[in-house]
């Protein structure tokens, strides 16, 4: 699903950053350790398609990320990934449907009300599909978070730090949830945190230095 | 989902500034629609009411008064002058056509002209029922008066001394309406015309003397008002309209009237163009406001954009990250501006137009002076697409920088 072999990135000409060789399979989930700075947010950008200036090289799908022009990239960070950040980040203009309906809209594809609802109702926002996204609790905005990063059913699922911010009981639940709706949708989750809590939840490790 | 749907939804998140950028721009462009459709309906009525009349000829005084009285029948006389006088000018050469107006009487502040039938086909007039005055004390009206004041064919009415209303009555005599003249969107559709003599008549209270009938070798009808003498000392009317017959006219005739003690000419068009130019400051001045305001309408959508842009740098990179292209942000925020510009644009037409449709169902003096608000000019679309363009024109500047949102950066946080 995923390759990585060489590859390095550098934000400034002095200081560039080494990445190991990686390689993920289909339907393997993997965490990505590291402290603050150790390159795991630039490792999942890079592997997203959402940094593009690197040497070596990343294979997504089987597909080299920096032989795709923007906008073919673009389209196939919408159809083939799903994000999840640490912070929500929905769009406040729009209710939690058209949230959603969004990831379908600008990914290309067609917006499907029975995918929505049936997403929604399997993270437990069945009645919230109206709501306006400010009206939600930080619980409920993540849940739609995840929501959006799965409705498209992408391959790959990137989620950087996605629990650090939350107690144990929620950190628990949040990631049960993603290896949950991850299996579900028979997508790879890949984790980028520094949340020791998460290392007893995949076994599959990366450690960054 | 599309495009659409997410910049109304941004409108919708922020109505207060939406509402303002709207309004502002609805304000300015409400200002220029009222001044197009006031300002081009005026003088579209102006040219139309002073086609064919050269000169007017008139006791002298105010030049303005005397086109203003005559062609446009608003201002008062400017006094009499011998029909005599008038008679020798019409005479010349250089005269192909002279129509003596006799002013001083009203009903209902609508004006009783005595004229001749020549007066009626300068405006090419015609009857939407009865026939034209022919006898003394007959009357045909415009179609205005025959709508407002109620009269119709076969009614009697006295006319009031003067031009206003609240004048002594000539009760002795009543004028007979015989006709009613179609619509025509000019002068004549406020006016009541009978010949001159009517207005004589009305006038000698109580002397009644047929002169021409005593048998006169010497007698030689004059031009403008056939039934008395050409050389006639005594009769006076108010004015006489003149067409030239030939360019020759404008240069030699007005001197020539002019050169007479008691009568001056002026010109329509002369006279027309100098009332614009003094109405002309006050059109520029109301006109710069309207820019001024569309112009801080512009700024302030550019600032509203500017800023909500950046609230909304993470929508733009999440949107980034679910697959939007660059020129989808781009276009998204394009359509932002644009909409804005369009509603307010819209709103400001109409506005204007309803504006002109109260002040004419309000004001009296707008709807006998024929201004509608229910007349759209193409330069309307000149409006429209200009405030469009207005719109981009302030979008393009935070539409580049959606574009150019550096996706990674902003969703790494910091």
């Amino acid at each position: 699903m995923i390759q990585i072999s060489s590859l390095s990135f550098s934000y400034a000409p002095q200081s560039t950053l080494r990445f190991p060789d990686v390689e993920v399979k289909k339907g393997e989930n993997i965490l990505l350790l590291g402290e603050s700075g150790s390159g795991k947010t630039t490792l999942l950008h890079l592997m997203g398609g959402l940094l593009r200036q690197y040497s070596g090289s990343v294979k997504v799908d089987e597909t080299e990320l920096s032989m795709l022009s923007e906008s073919s990239l673009d389209k196939f960070r919408g159809q083939k990934i799903g994000f999840i950040f640490q912070k929500n980040h929905l769009i406040n203009a729009l209710s939690v449907e058209k949230n959603l309906a969004m990831a379908s809209y600008l990914a290309g594809l067609p917006v499907s009300t029975e995918r929505i609802e049936h997403v929604l109702e399997s993270l437990g926002l069945a009645e919230k599909r109206k709501s306006k996204v400010t009206e939600l609790s930080q619980g409920q905005a993540q849940r739609v978070a995840i929501a959006r990063a799965v409705l498209n059913k992408p391959s790959i699922i990137f989620a950087d730090e996605p629990t650090s911010a939350l107690d144990d009981k929620n950190c628990n639940k949040v990631i049960d949830l993603l290896l949950n709706v991850a299996s579900q949708n028979q997508s790879t989750l890949i984790v980028a945190t520094h949340d020791q809590r998460l290392r007893d939840k995949i076994s599959n490790q990366l450690k960054l230095q | 989902m599309n495009l659409f749907s997410l910049v109304w939804n941004y409108l919708k998140a922020r109505p207060l500034n939406t509402a303002i950028n709207i309004v502002l721009l609805s304000l300015g462009i409400a200002v220029i629609t009222i001044l197009l459709l006031f300002n081009t309906q005026l003088e579209k009525k102006i040219t139309e009411n002073a086609r064919g009349i050269d000169l007017v000829v008139g006791a002298k005084g105010s030049p303005l008064q005397l086109i203003l009285c005559n062609i446009f029948h608003m201002d008062f006389p400017t006094g009499n002058i011998k029909l005599a006088e008038a008679e020798k000018i019409s005479r010349n050469r250089l005269v192909k056509k002279a129509i003596p107006l006799a002013l001083g009487d009203s009903y209902q502040t609508y004006r009783i002209i005595g004229t001749s039938s020549a007066y009626a086909d300068l405006y090419k007039a015609e009857l939407a029922q009865g026939e034209w005055w022919s006898r003394v004390f007959d009357v045909t009206i415009g179609a205005n008066v025959a709508e407002l004041s109620g009269l119709k064919i076969g009614d009697k009415f006295a006319s009031a001394h003067g031009l206003v209303s609240g004048g002594h009555d000539h009760d002795d005599h009543q004028y007979v309406v015989v006709g009613v003249i179609k619509k025509n969107n000019t002068v004549l559709d406020n006016l009541i015309l009978c010949n001159v003599e009517s207005v004589w008549q009305m006038h000698e209270e109580g002397e009644h003397e047929e002169q021409h009938h005593e048998i006169d070798s010497s007698f030689v009808p004059s031009r403008l008002v056939p039934s008395v003498a050409a050389n006639d000392s005594t009769k006076e009317i108010t004015s006489m309209l003149i067409q030239y017959r030939s360019p020759m006219g404008a240069i030699q005739l007005p001197r020539f009237v002019n050169s007479q003690s008691s009568l001056q000419a002026a010109s329509p068009a002369f006279e027309t163009a100098r009332l614009f130019s003094i109405l002309g400051v006050g059109v520029d001045i109301l006109m710069a406001f309207a820019y001024v305001l569309i112009i801080i309408s512009g700024l302030s959508i550019f600032i509203a954009l500017y800023n909500s842009l950046k609230e909304r740098r993470y929508d733009m990179a999440i949107m980034r990250s679910m697959g939007a292209t660059r020129s989808k942000l781009f276009i998204s925020i394009l359509l932002e501006g644009g909409a804005l510009t369009l509603f307010g644009s819209i709103i400001g037409l109409l506005m204007g137009h309803g504006v002109l449709v109260l002040l004419s169902v309000m004001v009296d003096e707008t709807q006998k002076a024929g201004i509608s608000g229910f007349v759209f000019y193409p330069q309307e679309w000149v409006i429209l697409g200009g405030s469009l363009m207005l719109g981009l024109l302030c979008s393009i500047i935070p539409a580049v920088q959606a574009y150019r949102v550096d996706i990674s950066k902003i969703l790494s946080g910091n």
